[in-house]
């Protein structure tokens, strides 16, 4: 009798790596679904051939670094980059511009860096903001007009033809700038009234982009409740976004309100699924409150002074740079220990 | 109501009590013979006090411990000591020790016992001396004396007595049964406990998954003032440091104990134990186990003699061997599998899982770990197991250690939530062997420094007083010669004495000059090659081929040692190149020598004709 030798704990709870992928995913598609009925099918076709080209990829660079192809393929991981691009591009964007973002997040941003678990940036973030920099027309020129599936928007033949044909047919009418970028442009030379009384802020916030915030959050608490995420980088990046509003924006004729930075733009799609990356993101409960809290402090930076409408993509980055550092010295309290052991062995206080 | 305190983390594994709460506690059959280990406790071996072929009755010390720290095996039933040697024994390196085999002879005679019925009557170090007499160390997994647990440092009062009836591990109920079955017995032995440490607080922790455990209980100390506590059920609520913040909101300082922050917990099994060794006289001998796993058909809580051999009570509780794929001592978080089922029943053991595959099935392949963080929300120490792991895996130990791998409990929460079937505890269990190796390898590198440092200090102050008395001693002879001097001056006053030895100096002078001439002749009348060693007599080749091969040995040893070093890059190869050349040299000469030798041996016979 050869009896089997296993080192304890020997139950395990059966939520691979995968099922977690899976289910971000599922909690990702009444984003996706909002995205379509209010936008069109450009986001849902960019989705599907972002995660085939992310699959693609990863499947040829696992062959090529000599690692078990299939056993890596099935964690899911390429998959949730390319959904994430999907999600994030404009909606027209050509099928190229998002092809080297998605290669780029892939080969570049995680399998240069060792694979999975390995990257010290997002890789989906990396793709965006290499593509934004390279083809900043493509990528903001691209947005779709606020049109409901059922009132208005392109057909699907339509948006496949011109993602994948640069076809030129009508496509000044098909586009506008995002609610974002027009009160920023807007904004110098009218009042918060005249502004928001343009047909991209419709009657609520911003047409239809009020709808794909609320339905990413939806799915984001729902990763919270399936304990997937923590409420940490979620509540940290949206209370710097609201904190630096208040403090900084509270006069609508020189900033946009803060609704609009809340409900407008990438928002909560980058507060729970792009933030909340564990592989790039901080990993103490401390350490991703200031983690969150930098990307949305960046992130109102960024689209209140810099020079692009949004800055999910730039902020998140920005923080995957601090990570080591605020990784360093926020350490929990141990039980059992008067305070953290901060820094390096040897040099802290302890 | 009891105020209670959470701890952070901790995970809700599938309970799986029920399987083995259904029965009540039965009695193991008595098998043949026992094995009894000689160490069943923290601190040194017993050491035995009867002698192979000996007769023992049931209850009779076998061994004890003369030396140090810990607690007399007994006898659990009467019968014959049939041998004492090594055998496997519970442990997860599944190594063997030394243990007593004792042959029932079925009569389960007991010894004279002596139970006292108020103990309040003796002095509290003749009722701690009773608690060692009977052999009782924690029945809780440690195995630590409990005489000594209960004499904490005289600066360190216990105000809070915990009993800890929280028993969180999944598959175990040795303590809730017992706690149904014999709560009587469980408060009289924690009041002993109480009346030894004269806490102002005792409490029995339960989880809230027991509901008779917690009746039984709470009807048996009915009228004392010993608290029941419901804790709710979280794994590891049991773990003595989780417990201790549960109730009573203070933690355990790093590196100390309970008893720092005047705290004690005991286990449930060791209350019976005591209270059994004080009102009955009755030595540990036997204790409750928990059989169970899908690989056995009446899973169960059974009263077990110490010594009982696993597969015997797995037989008990009727075992399919087919089934079986795996065997675990503990719980199946902290537990640990055997390597045979023939090791004993000892103090610490509380349960016993025969696992089907599908019960418990191997884990799958590892993954890369993606920082997701699942393992930090569940440790209960608040420790970072992702980063422990990091530093673990790369060696960077120190770092491991700073962010307080130490105070890992090893409690399995963090492995039982990776979504990366990382086997975490197991590298965090090497990360601590290979710490602690280091550290007994740094302590002996550095009592040899410290050798060879005062022996060099020696060395040093020898020579300085050798040089010390060369100095007196020059002095001395300096001063003798000054004085010689001095009266050699008086005496060339007298020049006859100076005459005389010119005269002296001239004839040594002279002979020496004549012994010179003569062995210059010498020389010339017998022209032998005085070049070689064996230049008067036969030249005596055997030994000088002895020579050759013994220098050609050396020098084949030197050239393999150049080499290896050579290859691996060694920094001593300057020096070994120098001993190859000069052991050439050697061997050139010594050839040399044999050639000549062998000539002149030509040469000798027709010569001498």
């Amino acid at each position: 009798m050869a009896l089997v030798q296993q080192s304890s704990p020997h139950a395990r709870r059966a939520r691979p790596t995968s099922r977690v992928m899976l289910w971000v995913i599922l909690a990702a598609l009444p984003g996706l679904l909002a995205q379509t009925l209010f936008f069109g099918w450009g986001n849902l076709i960019n989705v599907v051939w972002c995660i085939a080209l992310a699959l693609g990829s990863e499947a040829a660079f696992l062959k090529l670094r000599g690692k078990p192809v299939a056993f890596f393929l099935r964690d899911n991981t390429a998959a949730v980059t390319g959904l994430l691009l999907g999600l994030s591009l404009p909606q027209f964007t050509p099928w190229w511009v998002s092809g080297i973002a998605v290669v780029s997040a892939i080969v570049v941003a995680k399998q240069l860096y060792g694979g999975l678990g390995s990257n010290p940036f997002n890789p989906a973030m990396v793709g965006y903001a290499l593509a934004l920099i390279s083809f900043p027309v493509a990528m903001t020129t691209n947005w779709a007009e606020a049109a409901t599936l059922w009132g208005g928007a392109p057909g699907f033949g339509e948006t496949l033809a011109k993602i994948f044909t640069g076809g030129q047919t009508a496509v000044d009418g098909w586009t506008m700038a995002t609610p974002l970028d027009e009160y920023k442009h807007k904004i110098a030379s009218h009042t918060s009234v005249e502004v928001l009384g343009h047909p991209t802020f419709g009657d609520l916030i911003a047409r239809g982009w009020e709808w794909v915030n609320l339905a990413f959050l939806a799915g984001g608490v729902l990763l919270i409740a399936l304990r997937i995420i923590t409420w940490h980088i979620p509540v940290a990046f949206l209370a710097g976004i609201a904190a630096m509003s208040l403090a900084f924006g509270s006069n609508a004729d020189q900033y946009a309100p803060l609704q609009l930075h809340l409900l407008a733009g990438g928002t909560m799609l980058g507060a729970f699924f792009i933030a909340t990356d564990p592989v790039s993101a901080a990993t103490s409960h401390q350490g991703k409150l200031i983690y969150g809290a930098g990307i949305g402090v960046l992130v109102y930076l960024i689209r209140s002074w810099g020079n692009y409408p949004d800055a999910v993509a730039f902020s998140v980055l920005l923080m995957n740079f601090a990570v080591p550092f605020i990784d360093h010295y926020t350490p929990p309290r141990t039980y059992g220990h008067h305070k953290a052991r901060r820094g390096v062995p040897g040099r802290s206080g302890g | 109501m009891t105020q209670l305190w959470d701890f952070t983390g901790g995970i809700h594994p599938p309970e799986n009590k029920h399987q083995s709460t259904a029965r009540p506690i039965r009695k193991a059959a008595m098998p043949d013979r026992l094995v009894l280990p000689l160490q069943q406790h923290i601190g040194e071996p017993a050491e035995l006090v009867v002698a192979v072929g000996d007769r023992v009755l049931k209850g009779q010390k076998i061994a004890d411990v003369t030396n140090g720290m810990g607690v007399p095996v007994h006898a659990p039933t009467s019968g014959v000591i049939e041998a004492i040697e090594q055998r496997p024994v519970p442990h997860p390196s599944g190594m063997a020790d030394w243990c007593v085999v004792l042959k029932s002879d079925g009569e389960d005679q007991w010894c004279a016992l002596s139970p006292i019925d108020d103990y309040k009557q003796l002095e509290r170090e003749a009722v701690l001396q009773r608690i060692r007499e009977a052999g009782i160390s924690g029945m809780g997994g440690a195995g630590f004396p409990t005489d000594i647990k209960l004499r904490p440092p005289r600066d360190r009062k216990v105000d809070t007595l915990i009993l800890n009836g929280a028993e969180c591990e999944p598959y175990i109920t040795a303590d809730d049964m017992t706690m149904r079955e014999q709560a009587a017995e469980v408060v009289a032995g924690l009041k002993v406990m109480a009346w030894i440490l004269r806490p102002s607080r005792c409490v029995v922790g339960i989880e809230d998954n027991k509901p008779e455990a917690i009746a039984a209980m709470r009807q048996a100390v009915a009228g004392t003032q010993i608290e029941i506590a419901v804790v709710p059920t979280k794994y590891p609520s049991g773990g003595e440091k989780q417990l201790i913040q549960i109730l009573t909101g203070q933690e355990v300082p790093s590196g100390g104990i309970p008893a720092d922050i005047g705290v004690m917990c005991q286990n449930i099994g060791t209350a019976v134990a005591v209270g059994r060794a004080v009102f009955e006289g009755k030595p540990l001998i036997s204790r409750v186990v928990t059989v169970t796993g899908e690989a056995v058909r009446e899973p169960g809580n059974f009263e077990v003699l110490i010594g009982t051999p696993i597969h015997h009570l797995l037989e008990t509780a009727g075992m399919s061997q087919e089934r079986l794929d795996r065997l675990i001592l503990g719980g199946p978080m902290m537990g640990y599998t055997l390597t045979t089922d023939s090791v004993p029943v000892v103090k610490t053991t509380n349960c016993v899982i025969a696992a089907t595959a599908a019960e418990l099935p191997a884990p799958p392949p590892e993954q890369p770990c993606i920082r997701c963080g699942q393992c930090a929300e569940a440790c209960p120490m608040e420790l970072l197991p992702q980063q422990l792991f990091w530093y673990s895996k790369a060696g960077e130990f120190e770092k491991a250690e700073h962010l307080n791998l130490f105070d890992c409990i090893e409690c399995g929460a963090c492995s039982y939530v990776c979504p990366s079937s990382i086997p975490l505890v197991q590298y965090y269990r090497f990360a601590k062997g290979e710490i602690r190796t280091q550290r007994a390898e740094q302590l002996k590198a550095d009592r040899a420094r410290e050798r060879f440092e005062a022996r060099q200090a020696r060395l040093e102050r020898e020579q300085q007083e050798k040089e010390l008395r060369r100095k007196e001693r020059a002095k001395a002879a300096a001063e003798a010669q000054a004085k010689k001097q001095a009266e050699a001056e008086m005496a060339a006053a007298d020049g006859q004495a100076s005459d005389d030895r010119a005269a002296k100096a001239a004839l040594v002078q002279q002979a020496l000059e004549r012994k010179k001439a003569k062995t210059a002749a010498d020389t010339k009348e017998q022209p032998v090659p005085s070049s070689t060693e064996v230049a008067d007599d036969k030249p005596d080749i055997e030994a000088l081929e002895k020579q050759l091969t013994q220098a050609e040995a050396k020098l084949n040893t030197m050239q393999g040692m150049l080499d290896e070093a050579r290859s691996q890059q060694a920094d001593n190869v300057e020096k070994l190149e120098r001993a190859v050349a000069k052991n050439h040299d050697r061997v050139q000469r010594a050839q040399q020598a044999l050639d000549q030798a062998r000539k002149q041996v030509a040469e000798e016979p027709a010569s001498s004709q």
